[in-house]
Order: structure tokens, then C-alpha cells, then sequence
């Protein structure tokens, strides 16, 4: 090759270079001006809620500075919510009501899905989608006949209804993702496992839980959103304090009449919010990876 | 240790599809057999009717003197090795080969005995600890077989095992599988759609074709003396030259082939009465690669000159491969690697036609 072709050839593969380095700068100033947007806007209310929290009523409702910023921070709101016995029966209450519906959602849905994914059996395929088609059904569509249901079980103003209906909520889309999960994991370590002597049940318990075990987090944490957030059928089926959970004890009681308590509000806002938190800061990294596979492969 | 019997064995999927049509197969004890054909052939559905991963629509699967065909996989007492290995990918390589042991509560030391000896067979005791996804190819595949061997079943089955191995790992590990064969002599039922492999490793190959067996013997025989075109074309490689022919009555009163108006090949006198019946009839020609080859051996009986125009030359190290076309029928033939031949050039060459196959045009069948 002459020099002259061999400059050619370096101008252009610099060309080429460059205008790819630019292009990439250019997609991650875009990436990083969109996500800076969406961090603001999912982060200014949790900002705020704590910012309230820590003042005391006479700030929160003094018309100067700014609401924004906390001139004299208090702890009372919280001390007040850890010390007041009908918080700390929500809170027990909401602990109690998720971690069964949690549990009795995940047996029901792996089994589900096992079976729906696995057995092969007839109808199984239209069975799966049909599981999918009842998670797309509003609960505002159905409390009024639930509260028929609710009410012929003799469990209105009851916890143990919403142990009852959550999993309503939360099977069919765990059910979901376990299907996608245990469908991606190849059929041949099923039928290694037949081979080398397991039942069914042991294949369940044996190779696909631990196997699925980022699709079961996805999945419990998605039972345990539906669960401790849930208020529509809380506001509906519960009147008394010590049956409220979390989401209508904190507004039935701290506000009276048009009286908003709302440094103590959002103080039990943020207080509520801590088991998510925690949960999905330790969770987090299952949490993408089994809501992936269960998308891709399902 | 067992025998294994198929009799009449059908296997049809809804909609009426039969994947293996009434095959009739016995497998002796400590045999090496290789089912080898063409991928929808039945090969693998015959291999998973055995191992109870398929129903069996008709007929009898026989395993150790017992009908198994109502038998669950577990309780067959075989092994499998699949071709993606299919090792469980939480357990270490000791977990996953005691998963069976396990799984049949056999005691924590016999279990331990029965992976160190398999281990050490394969060589893998180095990697006991380890997870799969820390393993190689060829290591996964060695785990696989260490999960067969520790349960010492009555019968070993192999699914592809090595298909997904790069080449030179193939070669090494086809060695290992046999060796592991002599060493516990296990009866072992082998799928696999390359026929190099069929022929290095079994005793006996099954060649399947849409279903049906076409033919069963020793990898000599079906080399030498295939019955149909089907197994004389999918045994050797490069596959055997088929062209179509005529038996003419040859000058000096024998019987010769004729491919057309330039070849015209004598055929050897022994085979003359073979062929008599089939004089002045279409039929197909069938001659290996490496038994058409550059000329010498002038005057030895059945050795028979032919002159082809080249197409295209392969130089292989070994061998050089030419290729030519006789009435647009593609013919290889095997040559000398220090040949001179040369692509559009005639090339003199000599049919060992002491090998020669003749078929029937419509059946395929062997005379």
C-alpha cells in the first residue's frame, strides 16, 4: 500500500471515530437529561413528604419561608406515630395481612405456574392466559360483588378478608411471571431430573425453585406491593381501628373532619414506606433480573 | 447390565404424524449401538421411548426382560446424557452426581465411593466443587457422564452429547465416551446424526430414515454392503457417487455399466451372474470416492479405467478431493495428494469396480 492510500485510509478510519464518539456523546447527554427529569420527578414527593414531616404544625402552617426547607426539625411527628397504640396496630395489622397473603400467593402461584408451564396437560396453554386476562380486570370493578362475597362469609370490618382477597390481586400476575421463568429453563433438566429418579414435586422443590429463585423474588416482591399498598378494598371492607391496616388507618385517623395532620401524616407516610424501602434495596438486583427473563422469555 | 428390545415400536403425534413407524430393534448386553440418520428421522423419539420421556403409541419397549412401556423414567434404571448436558446449575459437580444417589437414599459414603470412582474415570476430580457454569464445554460434558456412570444403570443413553462441542473437543471426548464404554461395558443406546460418530463408536449402527429402520449392522458392513441407496449415501464421507445407468452387454461377452455414451465401464466377472437379471434395465451405479482414484494398477482384475473431465480440485493435506460432472450428476473422486491433475482438464482414472454398488432405480434397493 503507498503512503498516500495508507493516509486515505487512517483520515477516514478517524472520520469514522470520531463521528461514532459523538454520536455516543450525544445519546448519553440525552440519557442522562431524560433520567435527570424522571429522578426529579419521582424524587421531589418522597423530598417533600420527609421535609414535612420534620416540622412541627406551627411551621408547617406558617405562611413565610420557603416549604421546601425546615427552619426548627423536630421528631415529634414520629415520636408521636411510634408511641400511638392504633398506628402500631395498623402497622401490625398491614405486617400480619402481607406476610400471609405473601406466603399463600407464592405457594399458590409457583404451584400454578409449575403446573401451567411443566405438566403439559390439556387446556393448560388457555388455562395461562386466561390466569393473565383476570389480572387485567380492575379491583374497582369488583369490589361491589366482593363485598357481597365478603359480606356472605360474615368478614366485613375483618382482616382476614383481605387475607382473603389480596391473593385475588397478586396470583395472576405472579403467577405470570413464574410461567415466563420456569418456562425459560430448558426442558431437559426436568427430564435429567425424572431420569436420575425425582417425583414432580421433588423437580419443583429441588432444581426449579432454586433455579427460579430471581422469578420467585420478582414475584414476592410484587406480592408484598399489592399487599401493603392496597387501599381500595382496605377503605371499603374495614371501619374499626384495630382492624385497619396502614393505608386507611393513616388517613382515617389523622385526619379529622378538614383537620389535616400533616406532619404527622407524612411522617406515617414515610414510616409506612420503610419495609418497601428495605425490602427492595436488598431485593433490588433479583428484582430486574427476574422481571427480564419472565418478559423475554415468557 | 441389560438387553434392550423394541418390538413394533410407533410413536404418533396428534394430527396423525408418526415420527417412528413400527421399528423392530434388539440390543444385547454391553452392546454399543449408535441410531444414526438424517435430523426428523425418528432417532431421538426412539432413544426418549426408551428412556420413558415419550409415550409410546404401539407397540413394546423391553428393558432387562421386562415391558417397560407403563414404567416410569425413574424406575427404568437408565442413564441419560443429553446434548446440552443439562446439569443442574445450583449444584456443584459433586451435587449434581449424587443428585441421583441422593434422590435413591443410598448412605453419604457410598454416595462419596461411587462419585470418586466416577470422577476418577472421567478425570474431573479436580472440578467436584465447582458449579457448572465454571466448567467448559468438554468438562460439562464429562460431568454428565460422570452423573450416568455413578448410578450404574442397567443402560447408558446418549442424546447428541456431542453436538454442541467444537471440533477437535468431539474427537477427543468420542475417545473418552469409548473408553468409558470398555471400562464399565454398560449396554449403551447412542444418538447422533454424524455417521463418523456412528462408525468409530458402536458396535452395532441402526440407520433410521422417516421413521423406519434401514438397516442394522457393524460399521464394516454397512460400509461394504449397504442394502438400500439411502445407507450407501449417508455412510462414508464424501458421500458415495450415484449415477444413473444401464447394464449393457459388454464387447468380450460380460456385462458392463453404462453411464452414457463415453463411460462405459466394464463389469468384474465374479458379479456378472449377480447382475445378469438386470441386463438392458435403468438402474443406479454406485461407486465411493475412494474407490475411483488417479490411475495405476493397470491390468489388476475389476480395476477399470475411466477418463472425467475436472471441475473442481480439493487439496485436503492428505487427499485431494476432484469433483467432476457426468451427465450433471455430481461425482467425487479421491486422489493423490501430489496429484497433477488440473480443474478443466481430463483426468485418467481407475473404478475399483470390485466395490461397486448397483441399485434399483425406483426402490433404491440394493442388488
Amino acid at each position: 500500500m503507498s503512503a498516500t492510500t495508507a493516509d486515505h485510509a487512517r483520515t477516514r478510519a478517524s472520520t469514522r471515530k470520531n463521528s461514532l464518539h459523538k454520536q455516543r456523546l450525544w445519546a448519553l447527554w440525552g440519557s442522562y437529561a431524560a433520567l435527570s427529569v424522571f429522578v426529579i420527578i419521582f424524587l421531589v414527593p418522597p423530598f417533600y413528604t420527609l421535609m414535612t414531616s420534620l416540622k412541627s404544625s406551627a411551621e408547617i402552617s406558617a405562611q413565610n419561608g420557603s416549604p421546601w426547607v425546615v427552619n426548627h426539625p423536630t421528631l415529634d411527628n414520629f415520636w408521636y406515630l411510634i408511641t400511638y397504640p392504633n398506628f402500631q396496630t395498623y402497622y401490625i395489622n398491614s405486617v400480619l395481612v402481607t406476610i400471609v397473603t405473601v406466603a399463600v400467593s407464592m405457594v399458590i402461584s409457583v404451584l400454578a405456574a409449575f403446573s401451567l408451564a411443566r405438566m403439559g396437560f390439556w387446556g393448560s396453554q388457555t388455562l395461562s392466559t386466561g390466569v393473565f386476562l383476570t389480572y387485567l380486570v380492575p379491583p374497582s370493578l369488583l369490589f361491589i360483588p366482593l363485598f357481597q362475597i365478603v359480606g356472605m362469609l360474615g368478614l366485613i370490618n375483618n382482616l382476614w378478608c383481605l387475607i382473603l382477597l389480596y391473593p385475588t390481586l397478586a396470583v395472576p400476575f405472579c403467577t405470570w411471571i413464574m410461567i415466563g421463568y420456569f418456562s425459560s429453563i430448558p426442558k431437559e433438566l426436568d427430564e435429567a431430573a425424572l431420569i436420575d429418579g425425582a417425583s414432580y414435586i421433588q423437580i419443583l422443590t429441588k432444581i426449579f425453585i432454586p433455579v427460579a429463585m430471581p422469578g420467585i423474588i420478582a414475584a414476592t416482591i410484587f406480592a408484598f406491593t399489592v399487599s401493603w399498598g392496597a387501599f381500595l378494598y382496605p377503605l371499603a371492607y374495614l371501619y374499626t381501628s384495630n382492624q385497619m391496616v396502614l393505608t386507611v388507618g393513616i388517613i382515617s385517623d389523622l385526619i379529622r373532619g378538614d383537620v389535616f395532620q400533616w406532619g404527622k401524616i407524612m411522617a406515617a407516610c414515610l414510616l409506612a414506606s420503610l419495609p418497601p424501602i428495605v425490602i427492595y434495596a436488598f431485593l433490588m438486583d433479583y428484582y430486574v433480573a427476574g422481571l427480564t427473563a419472565g418478559a423475554t422469555k415468557g | 447390565m441389560a438387553e434392550v428390545s423394541c418390538r413394533k415400536v410407533v410413536k404418533e403425534y396428534d394430527g396423525g404424524v408418526q415420527a417412528v413407524k413400527g421399528i423392530d430393534l434388539d440390543i444385547a448386553d454391553h452392546e454399543f449401538v449408535v441410531l444414526v440418520g438424517p435430523s426428523g428421522c425418528g432417532k431421538s423419539t426412539t432413544l426418549r421411548m426408551i428412556a420413558g420421556l415419550e409415550e409410546i403409541t404401539g407397540g413394546e419397549i423391553w428393558i432387562g426382560g421386562d415391558v417397560v412401556n407403563d414404567v416410569p423414567p425413574r424406575d427404568r434404571d437408565i442413564a441419560m446424557v443429553f446434548q446440552n448436558y443439562a446439569l443442574y446449575p445450583h449444584m456443584s459437580v459433586f451435587d449434581n452426581m449424587a443428585f441421583g444417589l441422593k434422590l435413591r437414599k443410598f448412605p453419604k459414603d457410598e454416595i462419596k465411593r461411587r462419585v470418586d470412582e466416577a470422577a476418577r474415570i472421567l478425570d474431573i476430580g479436580m472440578l467436584l466443587d465447582r458449579k457448572p457454569r465454571a466448567l467448559s464445554g468438554g468438562q460439562r460434558q464429562r460431568v454428565a457422564m460422570g452423573r450416568a456412570i455413578v448410578r450404574n444403570p442397567k443402560v447408558f443413553l446418549f442424546d447428541e452429547p456431542l453436538s454442541n462441542l467444537d471440533a477437535k473437543l468431539r474427537v477427543q471426548m468420542r475417545t473418552e465416551i469409548k473408553k468409558v464404554h470398555q471400562t464399565v461395558k454398560t449396554t449403551t443406546v447412542y444418538v447422533t446424526h454424524d455417521q463418523v460418530e456412528a462408525m468409530t463408536l458402536a458396535d452395532r449402527v441402526v440407520v433410521m430414515n422417516h421413521g423406519i429402520i434401514e438397516q442394522v449392522g457393524t460399521p464394516q458392513e454397512l460400509y461394504h454392503r449397504p442394502t438400500s441407496r439411502f445407507v450407501a449415501g449417508f455412510i462414508g464421507s464424501p458421500a458415495m457417487n450415484f449415477l444413473p445407468c444401464r447394464i449393457d452387454e459388454a464387447a468380450g461377452g460380460g456385462l458392463s455399466v453404462r453411464v452414457n455414451d463415453a463411460v462405459k465401464i466394464a463389469i468384474p466377472a465374479a458379479r456378472t451372474s449377480r447382475y445378469a437379471p438386470f441386463k438392458g434395465k435403468e438402474m443406479v451405479f454406485g461407486i465411493r470416492p475412494e474407490h475411483l482414484t488417479q490411475r495405476r494398477e493397470e491390468g489388476r482384475p475389476g480395476f477399470e479405467p475411466v477418463e472425467l473431465l475436472v471441475d473442481v480440485l480439493e487439496p485436503m493435506g492428505m487427499e485431494t478431493m476432484a469433483h467432476f460432472f457426468v451427465d450433471g450428476a455430481p461425482v467425487c473422486a479421491r486422489l493423490d495428494p501430489a496429484t497433477e491433475a488440473a480443474p478443466e482438464a481430463m483426468l485418467a482414472l481407475t473404478a475399483d469396480m470390485n466395490q461397486m454398488h448397483l441399485m434399483e432405480k425406483d426402490s433404491g434397493k440394493v442388488v
